[in-house]
């Protein structure tokens, strides 16, 4: 399958609207998720009070983010783990591969990770001869159908069960069949056994506890328990903004992520690993590697604005919320990470002039804001890169068709800024529009704009492509009030 | 209590009714309104869209404008453009004295519904109409400024009117100012789910009070010659 990019969000968001099998899938995710994050964050008594908490626990942390790192490392190699930095993914991929080689390992079993999807780490494997098993259902599902993930928390979500189906016919050879227990026992079975030759087990980490060096690690299958344990290594990668002060901090996210992200009071299995086991008897891995990564994460720390990204704890409750992600799906935005979120954080990973469009993929309605468990004001940060975009600063190649756009874009915007800023030229404005609308203004409305005024003017094209437009009024409301026709006469 | 109107530009141009509306029911209520000619747009097109420097110029200008008057209070028929006002200290980063300035009009800055309801205690306006009425949630009003009670609460009393709640009365719309030409087919996607509950809800007449909103439902309800019509609050309070 080819990859989507972030360049062509128009074009990826236009073939989405066009699927009405995704759209299915997506009208399910709105209605199932956020339906269950309501009733769910109904269970707890000050829901206000513990998102406050939360952000003030990352705040913290992230204005100290260098100490708590460091705490954090000496916690967890005091537990018996080894620590590996990583300046970008690449490094990242090349640890992990490097770690791998040197037990000797094939393949390794995989529990689902956001960093390791940014990284492209399966792909790095396989390029290195090593086959990566994604143990995940849905991980698994998409890995065998050959795509990425489309949302952060449940990433098969743009897939059907029939269109799952065709996939076990396909790939694991198996009858076809719209039983889900037939489907989910045969990954089951599949799993296990590759579980029982793994050597190897990479993971993400939700948080990371700088007091005891302890990584959490949440999900609900039961496949990330047997990732971590079952296996003699354990490779976790983990964002340099995975690490939280406290052990007792880990009280407040609990109450938030399972709530916000899938609903859940709390996820089925909650994974705490501190440093390797302690004795021969124990179960666990005889080694824990911890790969900290940067990739692009200290930049966004130089700004207050840009700061709180790194607040996000991959919950997934902007993309449920978001009416933009309702209507195209997670592989529109082409990038790991979709949605609200997402358009905050890829163009500030993977560089503003390659992810132009997607600060723009919003009405800024807030939803998101609203539903955030650490209250990151995704509206804000959506506008500060537009902000930045616009200043010229983003670059962008000057064959670049967006560039070309920008620039009657920006154009337009200066002589609204000069037009529009003073009372003389504002009133003639609205004069000039009011006689040449006369021209495309039929019954009080301005209907589909033709090919050629459509071509002339591209917003009022856009508009009326799918909706009527108002025609500029007789007379304004200045003008009545100036010509007295608004007198005290006639109120009450 | 002395009222300074910032119209907006959108209900200047495109419907003026509302801002007679405005007036009246304003007046009604005890107000002794006055309108500045000079005052023109708040700028948010520009900085919606990342053109801080020109938002900056309008905001200065508002700012200076709206200044000169010793009325009480300013009030706006838009929960977006309120909101804008708001949003005017952002612009001055490195001008600590445009910030205190902006963040002086933007105290006394009022969304109409909210004003009528929070500042004046006023729930009952004395209109009366024999519609079927829904509200639409406009973003900026329920989100940047919390008004979610106040419009039902002025809608509920309205004589003779029967107040019908939609589903998702909260979600989007799908304008979003540049957005909805930006994204045109996004826009009337989020546009078509509105109009869905709009007509499921029964009501004849969709309520809001951001004339941006009631533009772009107005317009696939006009497009697909609905029977259900747009009201601005206003103008259901005036009737």
């Amino acid at each position: 399958m080819q990859q989507l990019t972030a360049e062509t969000f128009d074009q990826n968001a236009r073939a989405a609207l066009r699927d009405p099998v995704l759209h299915g899938a997506l009208r399910n995710l709105a209605d199932n998720f956020v339906g269950r994050r309501k009733n769910a964050i109904a269970s707890v008594d000050d829901w206000e009070g513990l998102r406050e908490k939360a952000r003030a626990i990352k705040e913290e942390t992230l204005l100290h983010l260098d100490e708590y790192l460091l705490k954090f490392v000496e916690s967890a190699e005091n537990a018996g783990a080894k620590i590996h930095w990583a300046r970008d993914g690449k490094e990242a991929c090349q640890i992990v591969i490097d770690l791998v080689k040197q037990s000797d390992a094939k393949m390794v079993v995989k529990a689902k990770s956001m960093a390791g999807e940014e990284i492209h780490l399966n792909e790095a494997l396989e390029k290195a001869g090593i086959e990566p098993v994604e143990t995940d259902l849905g991980e698994w599902i998409i890995q065998l159908a050959g795509e990425t993930p489309s949302h952060i928390v449940v990433p098969a979500i743009h897939k059907t069960k029939e269109q799952i189906a065709d996939i076990f016919v396909e790939k694991v050879g198996i009858e076809k069949t719209d039983n889900v227990d037939v489907l989910t026992k045969t990954t089951r079975r599949i799993l296990r056994e590759r579980f029982a030759e793994a050597e190897v087990g990479i993971s993400g980490v939700n948080f990371g506890v700088a007091e005891t060096g302890t990584i959490l690690i949440l999900e609900n299958e039961g496949n990330i328990r047997l990732t971590t344990s079952l296996t003699k290594t354990h490779i976790a990668i983990m964002g340099i903004e995975k690490v939280i002060p406290k052990f007792a901090d880990l009280d407040v996210f609990l109450k938030l992520l399972p709530r916000s992200g899938t609903g859940q009071r709390l996820t089925a299995y909650q994974s705490l690993i501190t440093g390797t086991k302690k004795n021969a008897d124990d179960a666990g891995p005889e080694e824990v590697h911890i790969v900290l990564m940067d990739n692009g994460r200290s930049r966004m720390l130089s700004h207050p604005v840009t700061r709180q990204s790194l607040a996000c704890i991959r919950c997934g409750a902007c993309l449920n919320a978001c009416p933009v992600y309702q209507q195209v799906g997670g592989h529109a935005y082409g990038s790991v990470y979709p949605g609200p979120i997402g358009a905050v954080i890829t163009p500030q990973l993977i560089g503003i002039s390659k992810a132009k469009q997607l600060p723009y993929a919003s009405s800024l309605c807030g939803a998101c804001k609203e539903v955030c468990p650490v209250k990151i004001d995704i509206p804000e940060l959506l506008l500060h890169l537009r902000a930045e975009i616009t200043d010229g600063t983003a670059g962008g190649s000057p064959d670049n068709p967006e560039r070309k756009r920008r620039f009657a874009e920006s154009l337009a915007f200066k002589m609204y800024g000069k037009a529009w800023s003073g009372q003389f030229s504002y009133g003639l404005g609205i004069k000039a529009a009011r006689l040449m609308q006369k021209l495309i203004v039929r019954d009080g409305k301005i209907g589909k704009a033709s090919g050629l005024i459509a071509k002339l003017l591209p917003p009022l094209g856009a508009w009326t492509a799918w909706r009527d437009a108002p025609a500029v009024a007789p007379r304004s409301f200045r003008e009545m009030w100036k010509d007295g026709s608004i007198a005290e006469a006639r109120t009450k | 209590m002395k009222v300074s109107l910032f119209v907006t530009c959108l209900v200047d141009q495109l419907c003026p009714n509302v801002g007679v509306a405005t007036v009246e029911v304003l007046r009604r209520a005890g107000c002794e309104v006055v309108f500045d000619e000079r005052q023109t747009c708040c700028g948010q097109p520009a900085f919606n869209t990342g053109y801080r420097k020109e938002a900056s110029k309008f905001a200065k200008r508002f700012i200076e404008i709206f200044e000169s008057s010793d009325a009480e209070a300013i009030v706006s028929p838009s929960g977006s453009c309120t909101a804008m006002v708001k949003h005017f200290h952002e612009l001055f980063p490195d001008e600590p004295e445009w910030r205190q300035r902006a963040e002086k009009i933007a105290a006394k800055t009022h969304e109409f519904g909210s004003f009528l309801v929070n500042v004046l205690k006023v729930e009952d306006v004395g209109a009366a109409s024999n519609e079927k009425i829904t509200w639409h949630d406009a973003c900026h009003g329920l989100r940047d400024l919390g008004i979610r009670n106040e419009p039902r609460k002025l809608l509920k009393n309205v004589k003779g009117a029967e107040f019908a709640e939609m589903e998702n009365a909260d979600v989007c719309c799908g304008f979003g100012g540049t957005f909805s030409v930006k994204y045109p087919e996004i826009s009337a996607g989020m546009l078509d789910n509105k109009i869905e509950m709009i007509e499921k809800s029964g009501a004849d007449t969709v309520v809001a009070c951001d004339a941006s909103c009631l533009m772009q439902i107005n317009g696939r309800l006009s497009r697909i010659e609905s029977k259900v019509k747009t009201k601005h609050l206003a103008e259901v309070l005036a009737s």
